[in-house]
């Protein structure tokens, strides 16, 4: 509780304390009405206050207007029926006060156990300044800097490894709990914790544009794009209010004069305390506040687990999601390519890929990238001379005394090779050394290990349809498509293609629920924005997929979309709850305190116990546990 | 020119209504309230002085929740 909250529990029981006495003692009635007064001031000065700020300022409608005018008519009523009891003004007011601080306690302590999830903000770095440790603000460390990450802190700054070894959790950002070994020369992002060993960082970026710094602002931000159900319950707060004080006028005066013209009691009295029941029951608070905390605790549930959500809109429009776009490489595949089979070799495999490695030294091009890192090692360039590059062909060299020919199907047609051409999706290199076919390599993208499972799991989550979009030609893309079991797939595409194609999605006639897209990030930033959701997987350390994307899931486990769906159904399930179950209770005490059958002390024990469970209920969101 | 504040509010609805008191100040192009994050948004209108708005927006503020606090 901060001072706020302290001095208002005080004033409460201060309050309590006094009504109990004039409750109880046996006092004359004057010393009875001080102590009522007393109570009823305690409790409510800053409400009268407030009351009186606000008819100055013309906000007639606000909730601490209406509280003074119940509170205060129910005194009135008391005086001029000359009961004396004013238990129930004073009481109203304190339940009123208990049950704002009640709200106000609930939803500091829900706003920090969100904002502790997102604690990923760094509090210091230390610079090593003529061999002792300094702290520094990460704000002003240079770049280029080198920091020292010690054992069990987090990395302030992005940068690499220049000497050190450890292992680094990404747990507070991607929510993957194995940590990763880093040793020097790897790249590290600000936000991670060091476990193991001493590390010490070149800083690569300040600390404004490292990955946290980034991170946070997102989240931050998140809540300031608002959802369709926070809108309507803004607005519906604007039309509720004033709408429920007409009523409370139209109640106090019309029945008592229909009764008046029929020549019946006009039971003013009555009357007016059903209306004054109305204005206890106006304040929107318990709508107002349970929808924005709902979707704040989704928001961060969400965040614990490595997705990111750019705002609350998205969240709802991914609750909705029934068509899941992907973009092959990076998605599906892994973006990396890798050696994926050497056919028709004679030669050891080994051997083969050392020639072609050999051959390929001093190309640059990701196939000899990959060939390198199959080899395994460093090649030995003093083995290679007369190296001829065939642009868009091959490579011609000698190795070892060996004139070694490395290239695609042109490449062997035009020196005249026979060769054996390969049925598997994919780049194939074939090898001929001294103008004798030797086999061929095949370098393809790598599907990730789990993409069935998680196409599965999209199903379960209420996916209705999955496509994919892909470069390759059109036998590779049904080989993929039949392994991981996707509904339809689209191949042979260029960028500017996909765009069209999803728009061609977006327009189709008949089409229900929401699309989305997943990409890298990398270069499909356009189909991202154009979709109704663009995901971008595997966002760790990329800027760009950071920018374009509405959902970002920091590391590139295909599992996380259909949790990121989970996680947004159930928090726009807990949204509506929570609209209509205060909608429903709100509307019944309306109706009952119309009717006379509930008085204004069940009238605030409602206004107050449905903020109350709509608080707690917006909490739920934040649990994404068992989805 | 879009910048955020923290601000400090007691309720939900007054911190709606304090965005609506914003968006009709004058200079001011859009502005979001978070309840939630206890910050403002305010998306300031070409040629504007964020200072200057700032100070009619707290204004328009107070009135109609006079405990409100930004901090600008």
């Amino acid at each position: 509780m901060n001072r706020k909250q302290k001095k208002m529990l005080v004033r409460i029981v201060v309050s309590a304390a006094l009504l109990l006495a004039a409750l109880l003692l046996p006092l004359p009635l004057w010393a009875r009405c001080v102590l009522y007064a007393a109570s009823y001031i305690v409790v409510g000065w800053d409400i009268l206050r407030k009351a009186a700020l606000g008819i100055g300022n013309r906000q007639m409608f606000d909730e601490n207007f209406l509280m003074a005018v119940a509170t205060l008519g129910a005194i009135a009523l008391a005086l001029y029926e000359g009961s004396g009891d004013f238990t129930e003004a004073v009481a109203v007011m304190l339940f009123y006060q208990i049950g704002e601080l009640f709200q106000n306690i609930a939803v500091g302590r829900s706003r920090r156990s969100i904002s502790a999830l997102m604690d990923i903000r760094p509090d210091y770095a230390n610079i090593e300044d003529g061999g002792a440790l300094v702290q520094v603000d990460p704000e002003e460390v240079a770049v280029g800097s080198v920091i020292v990450v010690q054992p069990g802190e987090r990395i302030p700054l992005d940068g690499f490894i220049v000497e050190g070894a450890s292992t680094v959790s990404t747990a507070a950002l991607t929510g993957e709990s194995l940590p990763r070994d880093v040793q020097a020369g790897d790249e590290v992002v600000s936000g991670c914790i060091n476990l193991t060993g001493v590390l010490r960082v070149q800083t690569t970026r300040a600390y404004g544009d490292s990955t946290v710094a980034r991170i946070l602002e997102l989240v931050e931000n998140s809540s300031s794009r608002k959802s369709r159900s926070e809108n309507f319950i803004s607005r519906f707060a604007r039309v509720y209010t004033p709408a429920v004080v007409f009523g409370a006028l139209a109640l106090a005066l019309l029945p008592p004069l229909v009764r008046l013209a029929f020549g019946m009691d006009a039971l003013w009295g009555a009357w007016c305390y059903r209306a004054l029941t109305f204005l206890v029951i106006s304040c929107p608070c318990a709508l107002v506040i349970s929808i924005p905390l709902s979707f704040f605790a989704g928001i961060g549930g969400a965040s614990r687990e490595g997705i990111l959500v750019k705002g609350s809109n998205y969240l709802e429009t991914l609750s909705q999601v029934k068509t899941v776009v992907f973009d092959k490489t990076g998605t599906i595949t892994r973006g990396v390519f890798e050696v994926s089979g050497i056919h028709h070799s004679e030669l050891p495999d080994e051997q083969l890929i050392e020639y072609a490695a050999l051959a390929e030294c001093a190309s640059s091009h990701p196939i000899s990238q990959s060939l390198r890192r199959c080899y395994g090692r460093e090649p030995d360039r003093s083995r290679v001379r007369d190296i001829e590059e065939r642009s868009g062909r091959g490579v011609l060299a000698t190795v070892d005394g060996v004139r070694v020919a490395a290239g695609n199907d042109k490449l062997m047609t035009e020196l005249g090779v026979p060769f054996t051409p390969c049925r598997s999706a994919g780049t194939v290199i074939h090898i001929a050394l001294d103008g004798e076919y030797a086999g061929h390599i095949l370098i393809s993208d790598v599907e990730k290990d789990d993409v069935r499972e998680a196409l599965t799991a999209l199903r379960a989550a209420g996916v209705t349809k999955t496509v994919m979009l892909i470069g390759d030609a059109e036998s590779a893309a049904r080989q993929v498509a039949e392994r991981v079991g996707i509904d339809e797939y689209h191949s042979g595409l260029l960028p500017a293609d996909k765009v069209a194609l999803v728009e061609q999605m977006l327009e189709a006639p008949g089409r229900s629920g929401k699309l989305a897209f997943v990409g890298d990030g990398i270069n499909d930033a356009p189909v991202l924005t154009r979709a109704d959701l663009g995901i971008a997987m595997g966002a760790l350390g990329s800027d760009a997929a950071i920018e374009a994307a509405d959902v970002v899931l920091m590391d590139d486990d295909p599992m996380k979309i259909s949790r990121a769906i989970a996680i947004a159904r159930k928090c726009l399930r807990i949204v509506y709850e929570n609209i209509v179950f205060a909608l429903a209770v709100k509307f019944g005490c309306l109706l009952l305190g119309a009717l006379g059958l509930a008085g204004m002390w069940a009238a605030i024990f409602a206004d107050v116990g449905v903020m109350v469970l709509a608080v707690l209920n917006a909490m739920r969101a934040l649990n994404t546990k068992k989805l | 020119m879009k910048k955020s504040y923290k601000i400090e509010v007691d309720c939900a609805n007054c911190a709606n209504l304090m965005e609506q008191a914003a968006k009709k100040t004058p200079g001011v192009a859009d502005a979001t309230v978070s309840f939630m994050a206890l910050k403002m948004t305010v998306d300031f209108a070409e040629g504007a002085d964020p200072a200057k708005v700032m100070k009619d927006v707290l204004k328009a503020c107070r009135k109609v929740e006079p405990d409100c606090e930004i901090f600008f």
